[in-house]
Formats: C-alpha cells, sequence, structure tokens
C-alpha cells in the first residue's frame, strides 16, 4: 500500500457559489496539507471540483480529515469527499 | 495519471449505485482452542477471537475513511464448533454458541459463522450433537450463524443429514417464531461448502484454512446495472464486455481493501469473494439488473440465461483484477434481500421451482425464502435433497436457507428488517416426499466425482 505516493483527490460536488475553493483549500492549508492540482467542471448539471493533494506533511490523522471536510461540505451545502489516490489507480489502470 | 472522468466515474459509482465493499471477515481458528470441559474451552474460545479480532472493526473504519469507501460489514467466521468441542465430551453445544455470541459483541463485529458441523459422509458424535444444538443455540443468541453441509461431490449427498436438517429448521422456526423464524436465517444447508467464504450465514474456516486470515467479499449490483442502462439493445457480446470491465473495477476495490486491511491487521489475505449480492435499497438488487437484459419481471422466460451470463462475465472481469478468487463467487439471489426478488415473488412471477432452476448457474441457492409455517419437515428436507442433488451433480456450491414461519401463509409476509429484508411466503408444492426422505442413508457420489 505504500508504493504509491501519499497522495489523495479531493472532490466537490454540488451546487456553485463563491467561495468554495477558499474555503476548501483553507482548512487544507490549516492541516498542512497542499493542493497540487485543481480542476473544476459541470457535469450533469452538478458542479465538480477535483484536487489533486498532498498529504506528506498532514498535521493530523488522515482519518480525521475526511470527518472535518464532510463538516465543512455541509456547512456549505456540498459533497465533499477524500480518497486515497490508491483507489484510482486500482480501479482505472491494470 | 488519472483524469477527472475516472474520479467522477468512481464518485457515482459510490454515490449513486450503492458500490460497497460487503464485508471484511477475518477467519480464525480454533483449533487449539479444544479442551476437556467446555467452560475451559469457551475461554480459551474468547480470548482468542478477542486478542485476533479486537481491532478489526476500528481498522475497516480506517479503511473506508482512507479511500471513501463504504465497508458495511465486518464479521468472523471461525472453526467449525463441532470439531473445537469434540473433546470436551458436552451433550449441548449452546454455551458455545453463547461464547461466540459474546466474543462478537466485544469485537463489534455484526455476524460471527461457524456454529458448523461438515457431515457430507456422515456424523461424528460431536456433530451430532452440533446440530441437535441447533434451535437452542439460534434462539439463545444474536449474532451466530450457523451451517451445515451435508453433501459434496466427491461424496455425495448423506440423506440422514438431509432428513434431519429439515426437522431442525422447523425447530429452530420455532425457537424464534417470536421474531417471525429469525434463526433460520442464520442457519444455511450446504453443499460443497466453500471453506474460506466471508458472506453470512454460511462462513466458517474450513479445517484446510491458515491460523488467521482476511478474506473479502465485495457487492455492486447496481454498478453492473447502471453499466447496462448504458448498452440498451445492444447484443450479448456488448453485454457480456460490459459486465466484465465493471466486474473488474469492482474487484479491484476489493482487492485494495483486502490488501490494506491484511497488511494493518498483520494477517495474510485468503481471497476475494466476486459476489454480486444484493440488499434491499432500491438500486442495488440482482433481480433488477436481470429485468435490465430485457426481461420484464425477474422469473420470466429468460432469467436462467440471463443470470447465467451475468455470473460467468462477473468472475471473467472479476478473475482478471485479483489472483486470488474463492468463496462463493457468484450472484446471490436471496429473496428477503433484493428488493427486484421481492417484487417479483409478490407478483407470482417469480416461483421455487424457476429459483431452482436459476441456482443452476449461479451461486449460492434457495436463500433467504419463506414458506407456510405448516410445511411439513419433510417437504423442507426434500427441497434441501433437490437442491443439495444440484450442487453435487453439478460440482457446484449450493445451499439451503429456508424459513418456515409460523402462522403465516402464501399471501402474509415476515419482516426481518435490515440487511434481512422481507419475505413474502412463497408456495410450495404439497405432494408427499415423506417415503422418499425416511429411506435414508447416502446418495452416492456421482460418476464425475473420480477425476483421478
Amino acid at each position: 500500500m505504500n508504493q504509491e505516493k501519499n497522495t489523495a483527490v479531493v472532490t466537490v460536488l454540488g451546487r456553485d457559489r463563491v467561495g468554495i475553493i477558499a474555503d476548501v483549500s483553507r482548512l487544507l492549508a490549516d492541516y498542512g496539507i497542499n493542493i497540487k492540482d485543481i480542476s473544476q467542471t459541470i457535469l450533469d448539471d452538478i458542479f465538480t471540483m477535483v484536487m489533486m493533494v498532498d498529504l506528506k506533511d498532514v498535521v493530523i490523522e488522515e482519518s480525521d480529515i475526511s470527518e472535518k471536510l464532510g463538516e465543512l461540505g455541509k456547512k456549505l451545502g456540498v459533497q465533499i469527499t477524500i480518497q486515497h489516490t490508491g483507489l484510482f489507480n486500482a480501479m482505472h489502470t491494470i | 495519471m488519472i483524469n477527472d472522468r475516472e474520479i467522477i466515474e468512481t464518485m457515482q459509482m459510490f454515490n449513486d449505485q450503492h458500490l460497497d465493499i460487503r464485508t471484511i471477515t477475518m477467519g480464525i481458528s480454533l483449533m487449539d482452542c479444544a479442551a476437556p470441559t467446555v467452560e475451559e474451552s469457551c475461554n480459551r474460545i474468547y480470548d482468542k477471537i478477542c486478542k485476533y479480532a479486537g481491532k478489526l472493526v476500528e481498522t475497516g473504519e480506517l479503511i473506508s475513511k482512507k479511500y471513501g469507501i463504504p465497508i458495511i460489514h465486518k464479521r468472523i467466521s471461525v472453526t467449525p464448533i463441532s470439531i473445537v468441542a469434540s473433546a470436551c465430551g458436552a451433550k449441548d453445544y449452546t454455551p458455545f454458541a453463547q461464547v461466540l455470541d459474546k466474543a462478537a459483541r466485544t469485537c463489534g463485529v455484526n455476524f460471527i459463522g461457524g456454529f458448523s458441523a461438515l457431515v457430507q459422509k456422515g456424523y461424528t458424535n460431536s456433530d451430532k450433537v452440533l446440530i441437535e444444538s441447533i434451535p437452542d443455540a439460534l434462539a439463545a443468541t444474536e449474532f451466530v450463524c450457523s451451517s451445515v453441509n451435508v453433501a459434496s461431490t466427491r461424496s455425495g449427498i448423506n440423506m440422514d443429514a438431509v432428513r434431519d436438517m429439515g426437522v431442525i429448521i422447523k425447530k429452530t422456526a420455532e425457537a424464534t417464531k417470536e421474531s417471525g423464524a429469525l434463526g433460520c436465517a442464520k442457519l444455511v444447508v450446504f453443499a460443497n461448502a466453500p471453506e474460506d467464504n466471508p458472506f453470512m450465514a454460511g462462513a466458517f474456516l474450513g479445517p484446510g484454512e491458515p491460523e488467521c486470515v482476511i478474506n473479502v467479499g465485495i457487492s455492486g449490483p447496481g454498478v453492473v446495472k447502471h453499466a447496462l442502462e448504458g448498452v440498451k439493445g445492444k447484443d450479448f457480446g456488448t453485454v457480456a464486455e460490459t459486465i466484465k470491465k465493471a466486474a473488474f473495477k469492482i474487484t479491484r476495490v476489493g482487492e485494495l481493501v483486502a490488501r490494506e486491511a491484511s497488511e494493518r491487521l498483520r494477517v495474510p489475505f485468503g481471497i476475494i469473494d466476486l459476489s454480486l449480492a444484493p440488499t434491499p435499497a432500491v438500486g442495488d438488487s440482482v433481480a433488477r439488473l436481470l429485468e435490465e437484459f430485457g426481461l420484464e419481471t425477474c422469473g420470466t422466460w429468460g432469467t436462467t440465461a440471463a443470470l447465467a451470463m451475468l455470473n460467468d462475465a462477473v468472475k471473467k472481469g472479476g478473475i482478471m483484477a485479483s489472483s486470488y478468487v474463492g468463496g462463493l463467487s457468484g450472484a446471490f439471489i436471496p429473496v428477503s434481500e433484493d428488493e427486484g426478488m421481492i417484487a417479483a415473488a409478490r407478483s407470482g412471477s417469480l416461483k421455487l421451482e424457476k429459483l431452482e432452476a436459476m441456482t443452476c448457474v449461479c451461486s449460492v441457492g434457495l436463500d433467504m425464502i419463506a414458506v407456510p409455517g405448516d410445511t411439513t419437515a419433510e417437504t423442507i428436507s426434500g427441497i434441501i435433497a433437490d437442491e443439495m442433488a444440484v450442487g453435487t451433480f453439478n460440482n457446484k456450491t449450493t445451499a439451503v436457507r429456508l424459513i418456515p414461519v409460523p402462522g403465516k401463509t402464501v399471501g402474509d409476509s415476515v419482516e426481518f428488517g435490515g440487511l434481512l429484508g422481507t419475505a413474502p411466503i412463497m408456495d410450495v408444492n404439497r405432494a408427499s416426499c415423506a417415503d422418499f426422505i425416511h429411506r435414508g442413508g447416502r446418495i452416492p457420489a456421482p460418476i464425475h466425482s473420480m477425476r483421478n
């Protein structure tokens, strides 16, 4: 499991509004998570933001990040999830 | 590099299509817990299970958070208790079920399997005690699951055990009638039971298995159904290809979780069970998936062919994704646990005989089927005998999990709640098979068992 770099994908799904990126990136910065790449698109009328993040210098337990992001998502009315990139590599590459 | 489309596709699988890992099951050998007294043996069992599985639930939750994958169950399977308890000389094994229940509660798992006996060729004294103890054991416990293997392709069918299990199922129904015969939902009769199955109620850790092992059961009928929705009207080659691709992705998720659980718990990884397991939730149904092939209702003509193809394509996609595939590995068709099956049974399109035909081409058997409370023990044994023949003579696993609900008849239904769902009472053929069942003895192994 440690063959891959310690990176994760943060996805935000929901209605677009001012400040989503700002709020999410502030939370990530607070915990020492560096954003490597960011893209956003409208898919089936749903605002979708995908961030690649580096967990190398993370300062809290990895399992707590998903809870913090979940709480923020509730506040903003969007769904925010974080998933280790190992998942996507396993599913989509041979 | 992962692209956004793949990320979004994955998100949809989890959010809208009910993709999940159905179970991480830790198999624990209890061989060294045999002791001359019940008390000593039970103490050893409790201590060993809690030592090995103490961190199972916590680890499952950590993995679930890391990857954002729902992991529905964390469970434990153990060495068949008829083997572990055989040295203690007791006449009732209910205390063993109670200690398993207590250990399950301490570890926080929602089922523990292994109150089991392997009697395909005949009974040991201990097997007899275990089987006789099943009704009380299931009535006295909450989390314990029981299974009895009565037939195998190598040994034939133990018809004494088939006869006895009809009676035991009736007694279990009676002992748990307050809860709609819930005990019967935790009791499986097998032919060719796999020793590494992670799914309940039939999980136990076979005698050929290691000290401790992690087996993972995947799910995902909703994902396959969604994939098929994209190829409406296309030919069967396209359908097969589509299922294989979806199965590959689902299995990779299972493999990832199994490897990580194995590493974190420092327990070897055993197998991935490639089974499409439904839940009563809308959108997580194998029946609806079969209907997506072009059938008006599950149970109509074409159902068996669709299921055969589905089952085969899932294996072909899954086998590419993991080198260690085992357990049951086939689509499940439990009636009460599948919203589409319930609807098809209620409408009269899906009957017991059709379900039997379907079990010829998939795992696992006549599963979670409620029958009238006045069905005789002999008729239940007859249903078991037919299902065991399907398994034994086709060299595959089959099982029977029937629930004769006291006081209920065709037209009623019984509610178990949660993943066990709701079962409409299904009609059974009432013509007697009692003389057949009371012959006793063994049905010899089929000719193709002789492969050497």
